[in-house]
């Protein structure tokens, strides 16, 4: 679809906190869901007759369930140090792109049914009756966050932006304002198993052609196996590293990292989808059902160890809720956790991230690189915001930083970092996660980029940087779109094991 | 007994009747609300062990804030530690004998009474000069800052300007702690300044002055990142296992 004509921003050398523009992306708001996407997750098909009562009387009860929302509803003090932090903010000029006003849309309405100020005196303290006017506005702006927590880092009270965007998403959805992008993908993931809608057969076909196209390259068997009882370990991928540019790479990676190390393993055609859309709409059930289907598949198969992808939110997803959705990992003393643990091998980290099983590997000289098979490139890395704040890698904290750069060090001679502000848990979005990688909000997607793309410009001016690693699959996608936009190569992005694939040295295992 | 010593000392019980009760009220609620995902933000602490220590740095220092904005918490941080110490300089008014502790920091809570005053104004100029903070500012935000500075002002007025009967003061405080109501001197600026400290007691537990119990009941900072070690689950979502 043909998106409304503007303009890509300027890399400027220094970054500058713009001006606000009142108003200047309130034309950005994705698709509706149909009747047919929303009913198929048994939210209403349309705007529900009464959905001023049932708005306030869902938030009412997602502040009864969750901590974060209450506190955060009351803590703000519009202190302001959030303001400038939101890349959509820095992006767009739009001033409810700041986090304090985003999360303030929400606040406003639950001063004026929730608190006794909001209740008598809604003026004095910005209280505002949910009219349709303020649900647009939650339209609009709670899809214009890709929850990617880098205003909380900053926050005194650490009030996560992610939480309020989740919760106005899942009022929204219970009233029968869904976003079809998001909706359709979780919809896919039930009928299908995975968010792009790939068959069993079809993704059979894929893997065998992956296995010979990789015979070709390197004259070795490296195989791709699918549904394979027995097998050590299961992995589970964004299913865009099955046909996508550039994340089938590092795909091609993991297979030749698991065939160097000797470790048997498989994919699931049934959990064929690593990424957990459920999280975008802040649905705990949809969460949880989605997660279900990876337990399902490691029970099923009898794997030992579950290793994930290069994908963020997925990585968040599994890392910080598969043992509190579905028992995977360790600690669980109700019968529903203790079957699955039983069968996961304790030894391991469980779930893993592809990038912990590697750089184990390496540390133990279990793998061997031809480093200068990468000479070509010179590399720097971006963290992806769920990983670098929501997420974890390793025994130690800051692991998420330290294990994906030590890999590219690994394989590769030439890395220099963006700038400090920009990386680590301060680093910049994509501008294209939490559900906003769809072409109806282009727009938002290109501007959001902005404050990395300035980043990335001064490596390339500095130390001629031509190659931009990341580990999350929308960074990837987004990336390869938005790239172009700023004067970029859109070949200058792909994934930590792209470069693995290519410097790893294939024994005969 | 005058009656406007009784009407101090019944607006003194009621707001601190609202405060108590209204904080334990709101406390309660923060704590029985479940918590049911893991939601620690970096840089969090790896066991539980670390966590006192993280809120201890949010705390004293002002740690995120830090990062966030020099100006910010330059100002802010500069408030808070001055009202600190004049609010342990006023603790003289409700105890005799006085600690040792309380009477040493006599000379530093004096003066940082202009310099919760600086900070306060240097908090509220930003609300004008800084078009994104002036953005998200909204009337109840400037009356807070209002009402600080005023109780300020009228402090630093009765210590350096017009001295009050600080000695009947002090008798009326300890009356009221055991009930036995003394006669309040009638000094406009001591009743305007013991009227505004009344208001903002009983502004407290509903207004942004949560952030104060709020920071401690925040599971993005109050939580360990232990996630793949032990298994976190809230009540309400157990039940979906059953």
């Amino acid at each position: 679809m043909a998106t409304a004509a503007f303009d890509t921003p300027k890399l400027k050398e220094y970054p500058v906190i713009p001006l606000i523009q009142v108003g200047a992306t309130s034309h950005l708001k994705p698709f509706v869901a149909s009747e047919a996407i929303q009913k198929n997750l048994g939210f209403p098909g349309e705007l529900v007759e009464d959905w001023q009562a049932k708005a306030i009387a869902k938030m009412g009860d997602l502040l009864g369930k969750y901590r974060s929302l209450q506190v955060y509803m009351d803590a703000c003090v519009h202190c302001g140090a959030c303001a400038d932090k939101c890349h959509y903010f820095l992006g767009t000029k739009d001033p409810k792109n700041m986090p304090v006003a985003r999360q303030d849309l929400l606040r406003q309405v639950y001063r004026r049914y929730f608190t006794f100020a909001g209740k008598y005196f809604p003026w004095l303290v910005g209280a505002k009756d949910l009219t349709k006017e303020v649900l647009d506005d939650w339209y609009s702006y709670y899809y214009q966050c890709s929850e990617c927590r880098r205003c909380s880092v900053f926050c005194p009270y650490g009030i996560d932006t992610a939480e309020v965007t989740m919760a106005a998403r899942e009022i929204m959805d219970s009233i029968g304002m869904g976003q079809k992008y998001s909706n359709e993908i979780i919809g896919k993931v039930h009928r299908i198993g995975n968010n792009l809608g790939i068959p069993g057969p079809a993704l059979q076909d894929t893997l065998e052609g992956l296995e010979e196209d990789t015979k070709d390259e390197t004259g070795v068997d490296v195989r791709f196996p699918l549904d394979v009882k027995g097998a050590e370990v299961l992995l589970v991928t964004p299913s865009a590293d099955f046909f996508s540019e550039p994340h089938v790479d590092s795909l091609i990676g993991y297979a030749k990292v698991f065939h160097a190390a000797g470790v048997s393993w498989t994919l699931s055609a049934k959990a064929s989808e690593a990424g957990n859309f459920g999280m975008f709409i802040g649905n705990y059930e949809q969460l949880r059902k989605i997660a279900l289907r990876i337990r399902e598949a490691a029970l099923e198969l009898g794997v030992k160890r579950i290793v994930v992808g290069e994908c963020g939110h997925a990585w968040r997803v599994a890392y910080s809720f598969w043992n509190t959705l579905v028992g995977i990992g360790a600690g669980g003393k109700d019968p529903f956790a203790i079957e699955l643990q039983n069968q996961l091998d304790h030894r391991y980290k469980q779930p893993m991230h592809i990038c912990e099983f590697t750089y184990d590997l390496i540390q133990r000289g279990a793998l061997s690189f031809d480093k200068e098979k990468n000479d070509s490139r010179i590399i720097t890395f971006h963290d992806s915001c769920n990983v670098a704040r929501a997420s974890r890698m390793g025994d130690f904290a800051g692991g998420q930083f330290v294990i994906p750069r030590e890999i590219i060090k690994a394989v590769a001679n030439n890395f220099h970092d963006m700038a400090p502000e920009t990386i680590f848990e301060s680093t910049f979005c994509c501008g294209g996660g939490g559900g906003l990688l769809t072409d109806d909000l282009l727009e938002l997607r290109v501007k959001g980029a902005l404050p990395r793309m300035e980043a990335l410009k001064n490596v390339v001016d500095e130390h001629n940087v031509n190659f931009m690693a990341t580990i999350c699959a929308i960074c990837k996608a987004q990336f390869t779109k938005v790239l172009p936009q700023y004067g970029f190569d859109m070949s200058m992005v792909g994934g930590v094991h792209q470069l693995v694939s290519k410097a790893i040295r294939l024994g005969d295992k | 007994m005058s009656a406007l010593s009784l009407l101090y000392a019944v607006l003194f019980y009621f707001a601190t009747a609202v405060l108590v009760l209204g904080l334990a009220r709101k406390i309660r609620q923060y704590a029985r609300t479940p918590a049911p995902l893991k939601i620690a933000l970096t840089p969090a602490p790896v066991t539980p062990a670390g966590v006192p220590w993280r809120l201890a740095r949010e705390v004293v220092f002002f740690e995120s804030l830090f990062r966030s904005s020099k100006w910010t918490w330059l100002f802010g941080w500069l408030f808070h530690a001055a009202l600190l110490l004049v609010i342990l300089r006023h603790v003289r008014y409700f105890q005799e004998p006085v600690w040792l502790v309380i009477t040493l920091i006599q000379p530093f809570g004096t003066y940082a009474g202009f310099a919760m005053v600086v900070g306060l104004a240097g908090l509220w100029a930003r609300r004008f000069l800084v078009d994104r903070v002036r953005y998200i500012s909204t009337p109840s935000d400037h009356l807070m800052l209002a009402l600080l500075i005023a109780i300020g002002l009228t402090g630093l007025g009765m210590r350096f300007v017009r001295h009050t009967d600080i000695v009947a003061v002090k008798a009326y405080m300890l009356g009221l702690m055991r009930f036995d109501i003394q006669p309040l001197p009638t000094d406009p600026v001591l009743l305007l300044h013991l009227g505004l400290v009344a208001l903002l007691m009983i502004v407290f537990p509903i207004s942004k002055l949560l952030h104060a119990p709020g920071l401690f009941f925040s599971p993005t900072r109050n939580m360990a990142d232990n996630p793949r070690e032990a298994r976190h689950v809230a009540a309400w979502a157990s039940a979906l296992d059953k």
